[in-house]
């Protein structure tokens, strides 16, 4: 079956789904595992792997190691760019160029930003990606940890406070970079991230551990605040 | 043991042997005074190790790393062995008279410690005999309670003749039953014990000569069956009762004539054993206590090591990464880009690839090679060039010394990582006097080999590397070799953190502290040589 007919079939078969859950919107898709939300929100299945996220489209930049990368995401690239709660379509000034967030449903565990950018025809190496993502919990849950894995380097924030940093040339592993003992804040609690690809492949994924560090399922995860 | 060998100045002898020598902590069985022959199987009680040995003899420890002399019990003779069970300490201690005419011995305590109001030795009588005549000979008796059925039992016997069982009450500690038959499991060994693991019994018997000091041929063996009545055959698939037995332990370290096998087990999969050594020679070659882990290999057990100082890679089992310095690494002779001759352009020159933790090398790597790839070191051939073809001649160990002026000054944190031999990944671990210790080890310090940046616990169960060692117990380690050969690494523990924490890999770039799983190899660790 050639990858047009798969593709064909699987709009066939996803999309009547996507439009009965969201009749008013249709999903637009990033390649084949990244989709626009339909729904208000989602929850963190058994697995605990966060699957929804803004994405800012890609930041061109060089290096991976550790001090570059600090360096490179303390430079501020756009304003409010540790505290912004972006729209889905909301852009951003950045040097000489007009980028945009795109809210992502992802189907797997992690977010291809291959895929992300790709199919927005935009650079796929030597770039950093931003994402943010907003993790509600039922309560307060204390000693727990952001558990993240990342193609390649990536500095996390939790509520504004940074987190893990994973750096140098690295493949998305499970649970790579994983922070100390943190509290999840009853209600909304902001994760952002900084993604920054050198070449190839690039993604993400991120959950919560809680104290037994196992992962922590039931999480709602919505892209913005509750009024 | 043989009995006529017992002096009345055996527990003197030992006295003056144990210390006389000064003695690198890391390498001795054990601390303080160690002198013992036939010891018991180690029993704790309220805080306390007590082990007893031929002539009464009794060794007392706070913490089964340094021990000093005890208090000898109302009894005294041959090899006892001592077995707690409900409120009670059964003592089984052979009493001779001209070999191999013997009887094993039994009283009981209450308590161990004689400050308790609860010590106090009553005799129980007999509990097994050899008249001189038959193929047996009562001493060296070695209790047993069967984890699976709560029966307990008792070995016992020496070389004229058979290693034989008998069922004991647990209540009283007495024959359960005077009349019924020893059965006979083995010949030709004597100081017998018996432990159970996963569906088999174990007989851990002495082979060889004892009281012999260096001459002697002392050595332990093991056979195994699936029924505590035999028959035990070895590893080959010799009965031990025709002789058979497979080799736990045998000489050397400098130490000759292990015997008198004792499990010592700590609970959460750490176990250990206690033994003599026939002749310490870094003692004189007097007769001492030890300890070693006890590992398990295919259904056997195996004699494990107690740690050793030294330089280690520390290496997770679980996620397969290292411990390391959290600083950024310089590539070892210096970095070099995936860039070179016959590379396509897809997937290679990966920008940041070729940069990984080269860029605050400041200094070159110890060796000289610093730079590119394409740059020659020494001057010899660099067949290809490129990334594939190497400076041309060898490149040195990266040492801290070479790369320490692009770290951090003060307190680091810690994080795992890819092994890549570089400086802040390779640990020296040290033994620090008088810092106390635990069965068979004492406590040591894990510094970045070459500085005293020194791994420390912190209070909330975390890691951090200070940036030099002061002796803080949260700088303090103790390192468990487990049963697979692996090692947990444990803080000393201290007021602000929970018991049992261990070195833990929660996440291949992240090392934690957490609870202490047996069943997670979260916290297993393998020490290789870097």
């Amino acid at each position: 079956m050639t990858k047009i007919l798969r593709m064909s079939l699987r709009a066939t078969i996803l999309l009547p789904l996507l439009l009965l859950a969201n009749p008013v919107s249709a999903a637009t898709s990033y390649g084949t595992t990244l989709t626009s939300p339909v729904t208000p929100s989602r929850v963190t299945g058994a697995d605990g792997f966060i699957p929804r996220w803004l994405l800012l489209e890609p930041i061109p930049v060089n290096g991976l190691t550790e001090s570059a990368v600090q360096a490179m995401v303390k430079k501020q690239w756009f304003p409010d760019q540790f505290t912004v709660i972006p729209k889905d379509g909301q852009t951003e000034a950045v040097d000489d160029s007009t980028l945009t967030w795109h809210a992502v449903d992802t189907r797997l565990y992690n977010v291809n930003l291959y895929h992300f950018a790709h199919s927005l025809k935009k650079p796929t190496s030597n770039v950093l990606f931003w994402a943010v993502t907003i993790v509600n919990s039922p309560r307060e849950m204390k000693d727990v940890r952001l558990a993240i894995g990342s193609n390649a380097a990536s500095v996390w924030w939790l509520n504004g406070e940074e987190v893990v940093g994973i750096y140098n040339d690295r493949q998305t592993v499970i649970d790579d970079g994983v922070s100390r003992r943190l509290t999840l804040k009853k209600g909304p609690n902001v994760v952002r991230a900084a993604v920054v690809n050198g070449g190839g492949a690039t993604d993400f994924c991120a959950r919560f551990l809680d104290e037994n560090d196992k992962p922590i399922a039931g999480l709602t995860i919505t892209l913005s605040r509750p009024h | 043991m043989k009995l006529n060998s017992l002096t009345g100045s055996t527990t003197l002898r030992f006295a003056v042997m144990a210390t006389m020598l000064a003695i690198p902590a890391c390498a001795r069985a054990l601390n303080g005074d160690v002198g013992i022959h036939d010891p018991s199987t180690i029993t704790y009680d309220d805080g306390k190790y007590y082990v007893y040995g031929t002539g009464g003899g009794p060794l007392v420890s706070d913490d089964g790393w340094t021990w000093r002399r005890g208090t000898v019990p109302s009894r005294t003779g041959a090899a006892p062995d001592v077995i707690h069970i409900g409120d009670k300490y059964f003592m089984y201690i052979a009493r001779g008279y001209q070999q191999p005419k013997a009887d094993v011995m039994m009283i009981w305590s209450k308590s161990l410690d004689p400050n308790s109001p609860d010590y106090k030795w009553n005799d129980g009588g007999v509990v097994a005999s050899s008249d001189g005549e038959e193929d047996s000979n009562a001493i060296d008796p070695g209790a047993f309670l069967d984890p699976t059925t709560g029966r307990l039992w008792l070995v016992y016997g020496s070389y004229f003749g058979y290693i034989r069982l008998v069922e004991l009450d647990p209540k009283t500690g007495m024959r359960k039953d005077p009349k019924s038959k020893p059965i006979n499991l083995a010949i030709n060994c004597e100081a017998s014990d018996m432990i159970y693991h996963d569906g088999w019994y174990y007989l851990l018997a002495t082979h060889g000569s004892c009281c012999a000091g260096t001459s002697s041929g002392y050595n332990i063996r093991m056979g195994r069956s699936r029924h505590v009545t035999g028959p035990f055959l070895d590893a080959e698939g010799v009965d031990m009762i025709q002789g058979g037995g497979t080799e736990l332990i045998g000489s050397g370290q400098r130490k000759v004539g292990p015997g008198h096998f004792g499990l010592l087990d700590l609970g959460n999969g750490v176990q250990k054993f206690s033994m003599h050594w026939e002749a310490d020679l870094d003692r004189g070659g007097a007769s001492v206590l030890d300890i070693r882990p006890l590992l398990w290999k295919d259904g056997w057990p195996v004699a494990g090591e107690n740690p050793k100082e030294g330089t280690y890679e520390i290496h997770s089992v679980h996620t397969g990464t290292s411990l390391a310095m959290a600083v950024e690494g310089s590539p070892v002779g210096g970095g070099r880009m995936r860039q070179g001759p016959g590379l396509g352009p897809i997937g290679v020159g990966r920008p940041g690839a070729g940069q990984a933790g080269g860029t605050r090398g400041a200094r070159p790597a110890n060796g000289g090679s610093s730079g590119g790839g394409g740059q020659r070191a020494g001057g010899g051939p660099r067949p290809g060039g490129g990334i594939f073809g190497g400076t041309g001649s060898p490149i040195a160990d990266q040492t801290a010394a070479s790369v320490d002026a692009n770290w951090p000054a003060g307190d680091t944190g810690a994080s795992m990582e890819n092994y890549q031999l570089q400086a802040q990944q390779k640990w020296q671990i040290t033994a620090v006097p008088d810092a106390g210790g635990y069965p068979g080890a004492p406590y040591f310090k894990i510094t970045v080999a070459g500085t005293d940046r020194a791994l420390a616990a912190t209070a909330d169960g975390e890691l951090v590397v200070r940036a030099s060692f002061t002796g803080t117990p949260e700088q303090l380690w103790r390192l468990d070799q487990l049963s697979d050969g692996s090692w947990r690494i444990m803080p000393k523990s201290q007021a602000n953190l929970k018991d049992g924490m261990a070195l833990s890999a929660i996440g291949a770039s992240f090392p934690t502290l957490s609870k202490f799983n047996a069943k997670s190899d979260m916290q297993h660790w393998l020490l290789k040589t870097p």
